[in-house]
């Protein structure tokens, strides 16, 4: 448990709250640099629908989420949307080509299927974080629960503190990367997608080993942690993981179990 | 689905709020569970004033003046009985396990919502929202309280098959998940003596609970106890008269989240269901981890 995170998180949102305290107005408050929607104000389906209209461009904030879920789901816009305030389920869901930060923790599967764009959680996240993401980049600066990345197809996911148990479970294609440890049962069944760890992993999954870090894995991983704010780690101190590829294929040896 | 909810104050000048905050927090968890619901309130002055046994029975086949009579005179001191919707809430200037086996000796068939000493049990079914309503839930007071929305799978929509499970004295149990094993559990604690009302399956963790405390542990090693005897999917929010603890599963899929400040500490199944308590910007706020216990005990007070 990274607590110091969700208090320097909880802080921050308190000050963004009191600052938009007096929006009073019943739909979004349009400024010079961005449309203002208060979820407390605002019925959600109003706001998400608003996030998908044809053509859509500039900044969005989204104030008192209360822990809603699926905000900002399903945008497919090169918009930046702000979400001040902790966030439920499903946050950033299906996201394409948006640039989400949530300012605050986000519940279960935030930007599960993701399939490009960016998605920054400022505090923690819970279980299922990116799950079968196919694109983009999620970054979640404290730390993320149980089963996170699992079922990843592509996306590249940078986490700030640990990671629980059971994840990258199946992942098939993209990068994990975290800067402190991982729970039990990392990357049990997976492909081909490439974990880089800092901290201990607490056991690994079936078919999941360490891995030697040659000079493409620095370099990738280098380039994953610059693109999340984390420029000063070292890529020497990770170590990879991913498939030993004992599952990909029956063994003979296995014959006389049927 | 369901919904859990639990607050344990710790700054007295919000005890006259228990009833309201606990009904915000327990109606934000309307849609995990619809079909019925329940809550826990220790120490409400009005409910079971301070120095007297306490009951809670559930849809009992008789007036409030015959209960009274029937118990005052087998307990052999005045009984007060009152209605709060389809639960008597019973008591007495006696102790609570005097009132319980009077109770159970005069109305054998009926159930026993939950007793002790400053515990009101109150469950029905219906929506949590208008269930607070008739219980007048906003108004109660006291330290704590836990709540529990209810989408059935194991047993049947009922009174008796909502939570909180409060077979213990001044113990309360609620759950989310389900649990896999809890037949023959249930079969293991009948070999031992233990009576239950129901087939449900979180009853099974209550009595279980119930037993180890009864044996002597603390709440953590009774928790510990029953991690490693039961299989299944748990959140679990077990509460007594001073304590309040949390724990998951190893596989941690049934959602939890724990907030704490000075003023209290909170948990729920969601964070909407903490986003309006006072303070909340200022708490630390968690996921509880799996299989770890989490408990916190108020300074004791005697009953």
């Amino acid at each position: 448990m990274s607590t110091d995170v969700s208090t320097d998180v909880s802080a921050d949102v308190a000050d963004v709250t009191a600052d938009v305290a007096d929006v009073t107005a019943d739909v979004a408050e349009v400024t010079a640099e961005a449309t203002r929607y208060c979820l407390s104000q605002t019925p959600l389906r109003e706001v998400n629908q608003a996030l998908h209209a044809a053509g859509l461009e500039g900044e969005f904030i989204i104030d008192q989420p209360f822990g809603a879920h699926a905000v900002a789901v399903g945008v497919n816009a090169p918009v930046k949307i702000t979400v001040n305030g902790h966030v439920g389920y499903y946050a950033a869901g299906m996201n394409q080509q948006a640039e989400i930060i949530i300012v605050g923790n986000a519940g279960t599967g935030v930007a599960e299927n993701m399939m490009s764009g960016t998605v920054v959680v400022k505090g923690n996240a819970s279980q299922s974080a990116g799950a079968t993401a196919h694109g983009g980049l999620l970054v979640i600066e404290g730390d993320a629960a149980a089963r996170c990345g699992i079922s990843m197809k592509g996306v590249d996911i940078v986490v700030g503190g640990n990671i629980g148990h059971n994840s990258a479970f199946m992942a098939q294609a993209g990068r994990l990367v975290v800067r402190g440890g991982a729970g039990d049962g990392l990357g049990d069944s997976i492909y081909e997608a490439r974990l880089y760890i800092r901290g201990a992993a607490a056991s690994l999954g079936a078919d999941c080993v360490a891995k030697e870090m040659r000079p493409e894995h620095h370099e990738e991983l280098a380039g994953l942690l610059k693109s999340a704010g984390f420029e000063d780690d070292d890529p020497a101190s990770y170590t990879r993981y991913g498939s030993a590829r004992q599952l990909y294929h029956f063994h003979v040896d296995n014959t006389s179990a049927y | 689905m369901c919904g859990i909810v639990g607050l344990h104050l710790r700054n007295p000048g919000l005890h006259p709020h228990l009833g309201d905050l606990l009904t915000g927090m327990l109606c934000e968890m309307e849609n995990r569970g619809a079909d019925s619901a329940g809550i826990a309130v220790y120490g409400d002055p009005t409910w079971t004033p301070a120095g007297r046994g306490a009951l809670s029975l559930i849809e009992v086949g008789a007036t409030t003046g015959e209960v009274a009579t029937a118990l005052g005179a087998e307990v052999g001191a005045e009984v007060t009985v009152t209605e709060v919707d389809t639960m008597y809430l019973i008591t007495g200037q006696v102790d609570s396990e005097t009132l319980l086996a009077a109770a159970k000796k005069v109305y054998p068939r009926e159930l026993v919502g939950g007793f002790g000493a400053d515990l009101t049990v109150l469950k029905g079914v219906g929506s949590p929202t208008s269930l607070t309503e008739r219980w007048g839930l906003r108004n109660a007071q006291g330290w704590q309280g836990v709540g529990h929305t209810r989408m059935a799978t194991e047993s049947a929509v009922t009174s008796a098959g909502a939570h909180p499970y409060a077979v213990g004295p001044g113990q309360c149990l609620v759950h989310n998940g389900s649990f896999s094993n809890h037949a023959t559990i249930r079969r293991q604690l009948r070999a031992a003596g233990v009576e239950f009302d129901s087939e449900n399956d979180t009853e099974v963790g209550a009595r279980f609970v119930a037993k180890q405390l009864a044996d002597g542990k603390d709440v953590e090693r009774a928790l510990k106890e029953l991690c490693a005897t039961f299989d299944g999917f748990y959140t679990l929010l077990v509460s007594n008269r001073d304590s309040f603890a949390v724990v998951r599963d190893a596989i941690a899929c049934k959602p939890a989240v724990i907030a704490e400040t000075d003023d209290w500490v909170a948990m729920a199944s969601e964070f909407r269901a903490l986003a309006h308590l006072p303070g909340i910007e200022r708490a630390r706020i968690w996921e509880p981890e799996p299989e770890v216990i989490y408990a916190w005990t108020r300074e004791e007070v005697a009953a």
